[in-house]
């Protein structure tokens, strides 16, 4: 776990990049990890799914997946491959500052 | 007299009461096991059916026959469990009363969650080996395929056996070299993984394994459905990928009254605590093996290394004391990769395959993350060690923590446990 300065906040980041201290996140810190992963806006949908995970993240003490969004969240799967291109699970979870969702092996 | 309900008489379920059954005085504990079907399936022999090394008589035994006497055998499907009431209804309406209960019921495909997978293509050019009937279809599928574009696609995990879809890949292209028309056979592994498996060290090797053997990687690929008519796999971010034989893994889920029961995940499987499989918000249901929401593979051996931690577990909490003992997510597998050979793995829920021995550190005989003959053999003599000896209950020579000694450590090994998917 190192410490790293995003928004000019200092914050505990895993060796990803994801930040490690639930309370740590902010919504002006979303924006920089946004622009970090080459999302330049946060729109209204972005912080409803940011929204959605963070709660969710609180209640179940694990990050939701993709499935679990589009069932419980009711953001559809399609919509969160255009949210978060390519790689929608880790990129949201990285910009919620939550840990990465865990893929059972 | 106290009743233990045990739901699901698969690997976890017959094993544990094969376990527990000499361990509780008869006259203080009934032992009842539920299924909903007669035939006990010997799972990993399914990924060796397509390819003829092993037949139907090979994996299929009486269910009843395998429960040790003592133990009642009920076979019915579940409707539901009333927590409130200690019961669980069966499907023809009876009343099943229970002091603990325990979910053993498994995971299992669903062909039915793909929009356009599961039509009439479904056993002709699409194909599953996840059940008895899939991979008994798919062997008169491979050999009748004179060639063209073969395509594995895992959809999404968890699945059981996650290893199972890469083997599958090994074996077959080891299959049609065999046969002489390797040439005539473009191979393609479909995932929504960011490489060949989860974890880094054992995906690192399991790539440079498909990639000596050219067999092409989709990753980042999320199927969203199957055009079934264009024999094309699309995903969500509209990519496609051809086919001539689809192999596909089907979305994997618990049972169905799981989720009736307001016990499960979106997949059906139960929350449980993972050092004692306790479900979450109640004190006396217990879930065990694949049925189970756990950060470990769905797999025969973190089932049988679970009921055993489960097992002393329980005789402390059947006599009103604390459960001492923790599961760490040991599990264990042969990964078969074709010519005779396999690899194999062994993690826990903190540290990821490591290259090394097992079990006698130094020794062996089986080699972690490496292509032995031996490792072939042990997987294969695993269906006589499986009827005989772990179904029954009996004590296999293997602890069931994982150990460190014989594994080569790496420092990027340990946790965070954060690999994953998209």
């Amino acid at each position: 776990m190192a410490v790293t300065a995003i928004a000019g906040k200092e914050v505990h980041v895993d060796d990803e990049g994801f930040l490690t201290e639930y309370d740590e996140w902010n919504a002006e810190l979303a924006t920089e990890l946004a622009a970090n992963i080459g999302i330049d806006e946060l729109t209204e949908d972005h912080l409803r799914v940011i929204a959605f995970l963070r709660d969710d993240y609180v209640d179940q003490g694990e990050t939701a997946t993709l499935r679990r969004v589009q069932k419980v969240g009711e953001i559809a799967t399609k919509e969160l491959f255009v949210l978060f291109p390519k790689k929608p699970a880790k990129k949201m979870a990285y910009v919620s500052g939550l840990p990465k969702p865990v893929g059972c092996i | 007299m106290r009743k233990l309900v045990v739901l699901g008489a698969g690997t976890a379920g017959t094993t544990l009461v094969n376990k527990l059954r000499p361990k509780l005085a008869a006259d203080e504990w009934t032992i009842t096991v539920v299924d909903k079907d007669p035939d006990h399936l010997y799972q990993p022999g399914f990924l060796f059916i397509p390819f003829g090394t092993y037949q139907q008589k090979d994996v299929v035994r009486s269910r009843k026959g395998l429960i040790t006497d003592g133990v009642d055998y009920i076979e019915a499907a579940v409707e539901l469990i009333e927590p409130k009431d200690n019961r669980v209804e069966l499907a023809d309406g009876t009343d099943l009363g229970y002091d603990v209960l325990v979910i053993a019921t498994g995971t299992h495909p669903r062909p039915d969650q793909t929009p356009g997978l599961d039509g009439d293509e479904y056993g002709e050019t699409i194909h599953d080996f996840y059940s008895l009937e899939g991979a008994t279809a798919l062997a008169g599928a491979l050999e009748r395929f004179d060639g063209g574009r073969l395509v594995v696609n895992l959809i999404e995990l968890p699945i059981k056996c996650p290893v199972a879809p890469l083997e599958f890949t090994f074996l077959a292209e080891s299959h049609f070299r065999q046969r002489g028309m390797r040439d005539r056979v473009e191979i393609v592994f479909v995932t929504p993984l960011d490489g060949a498996f989860t974890k880094p060290i054992a995906s690192k090797r399991l790539g440079s394994m498909l990639d000596e053997r050219k067999i092409a990687v989709e990753t980042d690929f999320y199927l969203e459905r199957v055009d079934a008519e264009a024999k094309t796999l699309v995903s969500y971010d509209e990519r496609e990928v051809p086919y001539d034989l689809l192999v596909t893994v089907p979305v994997n889920m618990g049972a169905d009254f799981v989720a009736r029961s307001g016990l499960g995940d979106e997949l059906n499987h139960v929350y449980v605590e993972e050092g004692t499989f306790l479900a979450r918000d109640h004190d006396n249901i217990f879930a065990l093996g694949d049925a189970a929401n756990l950060p470990t593979s769905k797999a025969g051996s973190s089932a049988h290394f679970s009921v055993e931690v489960f097992v002393d577990n329980f005789l402390r909490y059947a006599d009103g004391e604390e459960m001492e003992e923790r599961f760490d997510g040991h599990a264990n597998c042969f990964v078969e990769s074709g010519d005779g050979k396999a690899l194999m793995i062994d993690f826990n829920y903190d540290t990821q395959p490591l290259p090394g021995k097992y079990p006698v550190p130094g020794v062996g005989p089986f080699s972690l993350l490496e292509e032995t003959t031996l490792n072939h053999l042990g997987k294969m003599a695993f269906k006589w060690t499986y009827w005989n000896v772990l179904l029954p209950g009996r004590n296999m020579p293997l602890p069931a923590h994982m150990s460190m000694a014989g594994k080569r450590q790496d420092p990027e090994s340990k946790r965070p446990n954060t690999q994953g998917g998209v």
